[in-house]
């Protein structure tokens, strides 16, 4: 007698349990730590944040580890996280030219003020496998001390050729008024055509890999507006609240930040002169990879503004901004995997049907 | 002929900044009426003809229609859905490139009856047949009612266009350049079909063109422009034998006489 | 315990706040019938296409005194309605039922139940796609036009395509309807043998895309009329055979494989509604007991 299969209560909590042992792995292993993630694996926490729009540490080495190592995992712990978090309100703008900087870096200028400070950069290292590392040896010998110290208050290159009126303005928008109304993209659904301030806000939070590869497709000429990296900045920055009750701006923390901007493809006519025009990156931690691409699609995707002919995908807003978030694309990638099987049941009807007819008409012909 | 023109052009100019499209540019139109604008690149009938029939809207002046239902109505007074509605049941507008008046990716047939079923056809043998029978009236085999027009000759996918705009039974037609890019022969037979079915379903029309034969040809009456104004206008023999102004005259003497 | 009882969530997950602006969008969407209304998705704890819409729906409508049934497949078992359906029983403490007709609120993935809805129910639909145009024109801004302006003749040349390519319409889910004369909808991932069931039916139905950020209501006793040609009219799945366990012939029929040598049986999608009909004594021929089977199909 066939009974329909019952008990899938019992299996997901067993799937879950053995998922648990999975995570934990060998039990004769040391269990990883999570502030050992938040210190040794920064660039994944910080991928982690930036993504996941939440800036804690902490929150996400825990996101990676319950993850087991999935960062699209962890992102969206993080963000049915933040869902539940109160919100207080919006802070000040942060302020990057006071950055505390461990990074900056101008790919225009051959010298700057300030000066050009690599930084912890991977850039000029020969990438072999380090297998001293492996061997858990001795901690590095700490990194030795500049005789200056790096300048405060370094002022942003962009500013600099905006003063000459080299550039054009750093709004860029049509919306010059910096008390215009900035919207909210986890408030209020996207909806085409967009303001730049919610693209920005949909790239901020986009997937690192996608923007990477729309990035890349402008610089081989599907839409190529000739980038240069103005400036890259690494650091801290204060975040400033101002509350109601008190009416002026306290300091609620420092978090760290990556900013790129690109001066990119002059324009001008005959009546107006050329001007630089720029794209922005932003975002949290250490992020250098998502800022830059991020600066190339911002760009791409302000064709509208610059009077520029939508010809590629990535100046295509509804395809980038619709795509980009990496939560919304796994969950429904991997939605296929549910149950499906009344509707391929129907499809299955029909193909049975028409190929049964199909077969009647061709045996009716060969009559 | 009636007393109210099918469509009233009053003082209609566009500007682009500063920059001039057409400028005060006068004209009626009767129902069976076809007028040529013949001028060109830059000459501004494009954006005429793109503003007179709702595509742009002007900078100042109006375009006055005479609808079934409410008499004459000032077109950019009209709000967008009934604007829209407007120009998929009483007008049509064909192309100079016949991709951009097609759907590409759907079959002849299907391209045909779309406007059929925008306004509500419901019977798919109907459809088909009232398909079939517009294959026929632009001389399309009936049998490539199932193939895509990419499929289709340049000549063939400009008659499926005009299939596709005739089959609710307009009564104003703009035409860009309805011959452009065709061969001279493919374009000949289009004319001729043109003229008959104009003629066949006192059709009134607008033809833009930069080519004095099909003006010649398709028109009654005739607008030359340069710059964005009117030259010269009359009945088209009279204009093209005859011609008044300079510019008119030159436009006429340097056309090959074949 | 529930979570809202420890305390560390809210009643139903969300904060009052968000059920209030899903309420409101809710409200928008009932006062017009099949029109999608943009609501600021939440993200949820589960994956989107995995039902967040219908669970944020379901969590801003029901309150501690409903009776909730969650299905998917048209079955309480399988492994996506358990989750939700723990989901609110963590985060709300309300009883949970399979009986369809003791519920108050059921939400539903591809089915909609076999026995009649009634006033004072609610069913809420898990949508991926809320667009019917979507397939036929991806721009959202078209779309919206589209609708805006009632230019559906799109629509009706999809079928008409189908028609002329396969001699009949070839949209077997999905299947999308003209709700109240005036908008066109896809009624979600339900088989077309449902869409009947939508029209003028008792109870309020809500739908509900998370990932695509829409909502959209039938309030009840609304005309719903599955879109066609008069001449190639609109009809649901026949089966050739009822169903092996209850003996149903008027319910949508799941294919079970028993074998690799074509062994097959078909039960009841709807399992409440089987096993209902069974503790009424109603049988089928069980083609499990292999001899049955064999007769059946020879019988054919």
């Amino acid at each position: 007698m066939y009974v329909a299969v019952k008990g899938g209560e019992k299996a997901i909590d067993n799937a879950h349990r053995f998922l648990a042992e999975e995570r934990r792995g060998d039990p004769e292993i040391d269990e990883i730590a999570v502030d050992q993630i938040a210190a040794q694996m920064s660039l994944a926490v910080s991928r982690v944040m930036a993504e996941g729009s939440l800036y804690d540490r902490d929150l996400a080495a825990l996101a990676i580890k319950q993850a087991r190592g999935d960062l699209i995992e962890a992102i969206f712990l993080i963000r049915a996280y933040r869902t539940t978090l109160p919100r207080f309100g919006y802070s000040d703008p942060i302020d990057t030219a006071s950055m505390a900087i461990d990074r900056r870096i101008s790919a225009t200028f051959k010298d700057l003020p300030g000066g050009q400070i690599l930084g912890p950069t991977f850039d000029y290292t020969h990438r072999l496998m380090d297998f001293a590392l492996a061997a858990d040896g001795q901690p590095p010998a700490p990194a030795p001390m500049a005789e200056t110290e790096v300048a405060p208050n370094m002022p942003r290159v962009l500013d600099l050729l905006g003063d000459e009126g080299l550039v054009e303005r750093a709004a860029g928008t049509a919306i010059d008024d910096a008390d215009a109304p900035v919207g909210d993209l986890t408030r209020e659904p996207l909806e085409f055509p967009t303001s730049r301030d919610m693209r920005l806000q949909n790239l901020a939070r986009a997937d690192e890999g996608f923007l990477l590869a729309l990035g890349y497709s402008t610089q081989r000429g599907y839409a190529r507006n000739h980038a240069f990296v103005g400036e890259i900045r690494v650091g801290e920055v204060a975040v400033e609240l101002v509350p109601e009750e008190l009416g002026f701006a306290v300091d609620i923390g420092d978090i760290e930040v990556t900013e790129c901007e690109t001066v990119n493809q002059f324009k001008g006519s005959k009546t107006v002169p050329p001007q630089f025009t720029r794209g922005y990156g932003l975002a949290f931690g250490h992020s250098e990879r998502k800022t830059i691409a991020m600066a190339l699609v911002d760009r791409a995707l302000r064709c509208r503004e610059l009077d520029e002919e939508p010809v590629a995908p990535a100046q295509d807003e509804e395809f980038v901004l619709s795509h980009s978030d990496n939560i919304q694309a796994t969950g429904f990638v991997e939605h296929i995997k549910l149950p499906h099987y009344v509707d391929f049941q129907s499809e299955l009807e029909l193909v049975r049907r028409m190929r049964r007819d199909a077969g009647a008409a061709e045996a009716m012909a060969a009559e | 002929m009636t007393d109210t023109p099918l469509l009233r052009i009053e003082d209609l100019t566009v500007m682009y900044g500063n920059r001039v499209g057409c400028r005060s540019v006068d004209f009626d139109l009767y129902p069976g009426e076809v007028l040529g604008i013949v001028g060109e690149s830059g000459s501004g009938k494009t954006t005429l003809l793109n503003a007179v029939s709702g595509r742009l809207a002007p900078t100042a002046g109006t375009v006055r229609y005479a609808t079934r239902a409410d008499g004459p109505r000032d077109l950019f007074a009209m709000t967008e859905p009934e604007r829209r509605f407007l120009m998929r049941t009483d007008w049509a507008f064909v192309h100079q490139n016949p991709r951009d008046g097609l759907r590409m990716a759907v079959s002849a047939g299907a391209n045909i009856g779309e406007r059929l079923m925008g306004v509500g056809a419901r019977h798919y043998g109907d459809i088909r047949g009232a398909a079939l029978d517009w294959l026929g009236k632009v001389e399309i085999a009936g049998e490539r009612i199932d193939d895509l027009p990419r499929t289709f000759s340049g000549g063939m996918q400009q008659r499926l266009q005009i299939a596709r705009n005739l089959v609710t039974g307009p009564r104003l037609v703009f035409m860009d350049e309805p011959t452009g890019g065709l061969d001279v022969s493919v374009q000949a037979r289009l004319l001729d079909l043109l003229r008959e079915l104009v003629a066949d379903l006192g059709l009134a029309a607008v033809v833009v063109t930069h080519d004095l034969a099909v003006a010649r040809l398709l028109s009654h009456r005739l607008m030359v422009m340069r710059d964005g104004g009117v030259v010269e206008s009359g009945l088209t023999d009279q204009v093209l034998d005859d011609p008044q102004h300079p510019y008119t005259q030159l436009l006429v003497s340097s056309v090959l006489q074949v | 315990m529930s979570m809202a009882e420890d305390g560390g969530y809210n009643f139903a997950y969300l904060d009052e706040q968000t059920k209030r602006m899903i309420r409101r969008a809710t409200l928008k969407a009932v006062a017009i019938p099949g029109y999608q209304v943009p609501f600021a998705s939440r993200e949820m704890p589960m994956p989107y296409g995995w039902g967040t819409g219908g669970i944020q729906v379901t969590a801003s409508v029901i309150g501690p005194d409903d009776v909730l049934k969650v299905i998917d497949q048209g079955s309480d078992d399988t492994t996506n309605a358990v989750s939700i359906r723990n989901f609110f029983a963590k985060t709300t403490g309300v009883r949970t039922t399979e009986d369809t007709a003791a519920a108050t609120v059921i939400q539903t993935r591809h089915r909609i139940p076999e026995a009649p809805l009634r006033a004072g129910q609610i069913l809420v639909y898990q949508v991926p796609i809320p667009e019917p145009l979507r397939f036929l024109e991806p721009r959202e801004i078209e779309t919206r036009k589209m609708h805006a302006l009632e230019e559906y003749g799109l629509m009706h040349v999809k079928l008409y395509e189908d028609i002329s390519r396969h001699g009949e319409i070839a949209t077997t889910y999905a299947y999308p309807v003209r709700v109240s004369g005036r908008y066109v909808m896809d009624p979600s991932p339900t088989p077309k043998f449902d869409n009947p069931k939508m029209d003028r039916m008792a109870a309020l139905q809500l739908f509900g895309a998370g990932r695509e950020k829409r909502i959209y209501a039938i309030p009840p006793h609304t005309e719903v009329k599955s879109l066609d040609f008069d001449d190639y009219p609109f009809d649901v799945q026949k089966w050739d055979v009822p169903c092996a366990l209850c003996g149903a012939t008027d319910s949508f029929l799941d294919e079970v494989v028993l074998d690799d040598r074509g062994g097959r049986m078909f039960v009841c999608s709807d399992s409440h509604f089987c096993a209902t009909r069974r503790a009424e004594g109603h049988r089928g021929a069980d083609p499990t007991n292999a001899d049955a089977f064999l007769m059946e199909a020879a019988g054919r």
